[in-house]
């Protein structure tokens, strides 16, 4: 088998390969970012790790993004490293509110947490994970902190309370109310200005 | 108590949150057969700060300093990726002064961290004068961090588009003769430890870890290359002036805790010699784009232009537009390797800011690699590990 020289050709070889299993794949900004279907996430992470041409044998990071607002709303990214190749890839999954992934903990060990990450932060079950807990924020924490609809200050503090001698848990009180400043100022020219000082120190 | 019936006998113990061997706070449950750890749980969690959520709420230029709080021992090389990643997204390419720099400074950082790594791990079996060395030779490195960006620690120093501010004079001197007498203080650790009976006895053939289980379990780093796979970021995919520059990549052969401990000690004189040759190599020039739509015009011109003073008012408030986009930006962090998974809606802020810390791929392995050592062997682990809460909780 030839071996893929640019990202382009790389791409194209995985769309032969998986055809079935791809939504969709680009490159931009010098990475290769494909999009596969939800159930067959294990086979394809299976298949480029196994792979002679690919031997993706590393998975960096699994993490979750939220797009509020978009059907389906999140995604779970996978981001591979093939040692003997060189090669980068990041592979995404599309996935509803409540919907599970199936989990590649079975494919890559180092899945288990960035999984139990993922679940927590954002609520998205795995399927098949052995140990799928809590794993960042407290013991009895309710909610999934960084969906975009999950306030910045949170629902409860803690404080140590001197008279019961323990740690108490209240409703979070404050005495300013949160404000985000609008920023999406009519101050023209600042798209352009970026873009154009792009185009000449990129010359 | 029954004592007819001789039955085997397993018992929890609780282990932190607050101990000196943990390294932070790490709260371990395991899983003991008399002196022997059966399983480890690592609750980890207990620094969370929410630094991703929080980011997603901050301009560019507000997010850096979180980036200093994560790995708190190795500041620099965090903000470092998180300047790769926005300049990668708004496509700008920075002058090489502010690569020497850039590149001057991870390596500073480099030693500070394994300083301090490979000290604190000798103190924990047992070795107590390295750590009192070694800080030493750490108060003159972080005397150089005040120096050029005014704090010892949380330097918030690389920028998107270049370097906050030049070096002062005599700077450039100043670390010359550093690195031209640090070289004697490692001699003087190697002569404390690598000999050392007790710390041989405490670290070879713990938590041995082979090629493949490094690379199934995402380790990066020294720990990856002490476990025999020549695999640095700063070769394999070269970013700012490495690829300019000579340094050899160690690589150890039993993936030990010794093994490890052998990896940074060379690491630090590569770095040595990598600060050596950028004091050589560094061109005068500047130190940032001057772009003033993404880096603050100087302030003299804001005495004089309007223009100016409109810039730096507008960059620290409403900051900068980056284009919509995604990247996954990586460097070679003193623990391995630090990523950044950016994505840009176009907007002043960053929709999402995914941190791919090194040590928590580590931390998950700790399980597997305490599995039928005995209890004084987990700190050793722990150490050699290489492990900063600020980073693995987020």
């Amino acid at each position: 088998m030839v071996i893929p020289r640019t990202l382009k050709d790389l791409g194209r070889l995985i769309e032969e390969e998986i055809e079935t299993d791809l939504v969709s794949w680009s490159v931009e900004k010098g990475e290769l970012s494909l999009i596969v279907e939800r159930p067959a996430i294990t086979r394809v992470l299976t298949y480029l790790r196994d792979s002679e041409t690919f031997q993706f044998s590393q998975l960096m990071d699994v993490c979750g993004v939220d797009y509020l607002g978009r059907e389906p709303r999140f995604e779970v990214v996978y981001h591979l490293l093939s040692l003997v190749r060189n090669w980068r890839l990041r592979i995404k999954v599309q996935v509803e509110d409540g919907m599970p992934v199936p989990s590649v903990t079975s494919v890559y060990n180092c899945a288990n947490w960035w999984e139990r990450e993922v679940f927590d932060l954002y609520g998205i079950p795995f399927e098949d994970h052995p140990d799928l807990r809590r794993i960042l924020t407290d013991y009895g924490f309710e909610g999934h902190p960084l969906r975009k609809d999950f306030p910045l200050t949170g629902y409860v503090e803690v404080r140590y309370d001197e008279e019961q001698k323990r740690v108490v848990y209240e409703p979070v009180k404050l005495p300013q109310a949160f404000r985000t400043f609008d920023f999406e100022s009519p101050w023209e020219g600042m798209e352009t200005a970026v873009k154009a000082s792009a185009v000449k120190e990129g010359s | 108590m029954e004592k007819d019936t001789p039955q085997k006998q397993s018992f929890t113990m609780n282990f932190g949150p607050q101990h000196p061997a943990a390294h932070g706070v790490l709260r371990l449950i395991l899983e003991m057969d008399g002196e022997v750890v059966e399983r480890a749980d690592p609750h980890i969690g207990l620094l969370h700060r929410g630094t991703e959520k929080l980011i997603e709420y901050k301009t560019y230029l507000q997010a850096i300093p979180y980036f200093d709080r994560l790995d708190y021992v190795s500041p620099m090389a965090q903000e470092h990726v998180f300047a790769l990643a926005v300049e990668k997204l708004l496509g700008l390419e920075i002058p090489v002064r502010a690569k020497y720099i850039r590149v001057l400074f991870c390596e500073i950082t480099r030693i500070l961290n394994h300083l301090l790594n490979i000290t604190t791990m000798a103190i924990d079996v047992g070795a107590m004068t390295p750590l009192l060395w070694g800080f030493e030779e750490r108060e003159i490195l972080m005397g150089f961090y005040e120096r050029v960006s005014g704090a010892r620690l949380h330097a918030n120093y690389f920028r998107p588009g270049g370097v906050h501010k030049d070096l002062p004079p005599g700077l450039a001197e100043d670390i010359m003769a550093f690195v031209n007498r640090f070289p004697k203080v490692i001699d003087d650790l190697e002569g404390l430890l690598t000999e050392n009976r007790i710390f041989k006895q405490r670290t070879v053939n713990i938590g041995a870890v082979t090629a493949e289980q490094a690379l199934d379990w995402g380790f990066t780093g020294p720990m990856l290359r002490a476990s025999n796979v020549a695999w640095d970021l700063r070769r394999n995919q070269p970013y700012e002036v490495y690829d300019q520059l000579e340094f050899f990549v160690p690589v150890g052969q039993n993936g030990d805790c010794y093994d490890r401990y052998l990896v940074r000690m060379e690491e630090m004189r590569q770095s040595v010699r990598i600060i050596k040759q950028c004091l050589e190599k560094m061109p005068e020039g500047p130190v940032k784009v001057d772009d003033y739509k993404v880096v603050p015009p100087p302030r003299v011109k804001m005495k004089t232009s309007m223009e100016a003073l409109i810039h730096h008012f507008k960059l620290y408030t409403e900051g900068y537009h980056v284009p919509k986009g995604e990247t996954y930006t990586i460097v070679e962090a003193p623990k391995g390797e630090f990523g950044v998974y950016l994505v840009s809606d176009g907007s002043n802020r960053p929709y999402r800011c995914k941190i791919r810390p090194p040590s928590f791929a580590f931390m998950q392995a700790f399980d597997f690699m305490t599995k039928g050592h005995m209890l004084a062997d987990v700190p050793s682990i722990i150490g050699s590990l290489d492990i900063v809460f600020g980073e693995i909780d987020r």
